[in-house]
């Protein structure tokens, strides 16, 4: 029982408690402070994952810039004062399929993964994994991708004020 | 630990998770958190596979799928603010009509 495996358990429990919180939350302020908790969680999981500037990455990215976008537009639109109850009476099995659905989902993942793949495979000797070496790569083979990448976020850019703006 | 199952299974258990949320969840903008959880639980799967195999090609896609979340956030939100601007409600039972 190593200090490592000790670790990956309280983040596991983490992870899926604020997973939850964000499925159940009736408030929706709630379920975006839960998502930051999951982000956080998977962040340090990273760490453990020899990914330290992933990591870093998701906090500020995901946790850091997504997330309080997610909130500027749940207080924008007053969805916080909305409760997420109301549905029509004729509906009311939605939820239970929807539960065993994501139930088989899972199943058959899990079989896949630990029946064909080589998820438990021994795991190679680690890499350097730092800035340094990322900016290696992104220079490197994935420069084209990365040059696509930005195109993408300047387009994203422009739909955006496209899309909001009153002409 | 020598093995990346605890982490391949992790992955499956959020993804499960983030789907049950986009089929059970009425408002639009908590049916796009379970889709970035989604997107997150693939994260997750493409870090641990870079560790198991030992070069950085993984890492290097989740760089880009972390891009790709940020406009697909930026685009998508634009588009549900418009669309409550219109509308007046988030919750996607009274978004069934395409008339504008």
């Amino acid at each position: 029982m190593t200090s490592e495996f000790i670790v990956l358990i309280v983040l596991t429990i983490i992870a899926i408690a604020s997973a939850v919180g964000l499925l159940t939350s009736r408030n929706a302020i709630y379920a975006a402070l839960f998502l930051i908790m999951n982000f956080g969680a998977v962040a340090v999981m990273y760490l453990l994952l020899n990914a330290p500037f992933l990591a870093i990455v998701q906090i500020s990215v995901y946790a850091g810039a997504i997330m309080v976008l997610f909130l500027f537009v749940i207080m924008l639109l007053g969805a916080e004062r909305e409760v997420d109850v109301e549905r029509r009476k004729s509906m009311r099995w939605q939820r239970p399929l929807a539960i065993g659905l994501g139930v088989l989902l899972l199943i058959q993942a899990g079989y896949v993964v630990f029946g064909q793949l080589g998820a438990t495979a021994a795991i190679a000797p680690a890499v350097a994994a730092g800035p340094l070496e990322i900016g290696r790569q992104l220079f490197g083979p994935y420069l084209l991708p990365f040059e696509i990448m930005a195109v993408l976020l300047l387009v994203a850019m422009i739909g955006a004020v496209v899309l909001t703006s009153d002409k | 630990m020598d093995t990346i199952s605890p982490y391949i299974l992790l992955s499956a258990v959020l993804f499960a998770m983030g789907a049950i949320g986009v089929l059970t969840r009425r408002n639009a903008i908590l049916i796009f958190m379970c889709i970035e959880l989604m997107l997150n639980s693939a994260n997750l799967a493409f870090v641990a596979f870079a560790k198991q195999w030992g070069h950085l090609d993984g890492q290097m896609f989740v760089f880009f799928v972390m891009a790709v979340a940020a406009a697909e956030v930026a685009v998508g939100l634009a588009l549900i603010v418009t669309i409550f601007k219109t509308r007046n409600s988030t919750n996607v039972d009274e978004l069934g009509q395409l008339k504008g």
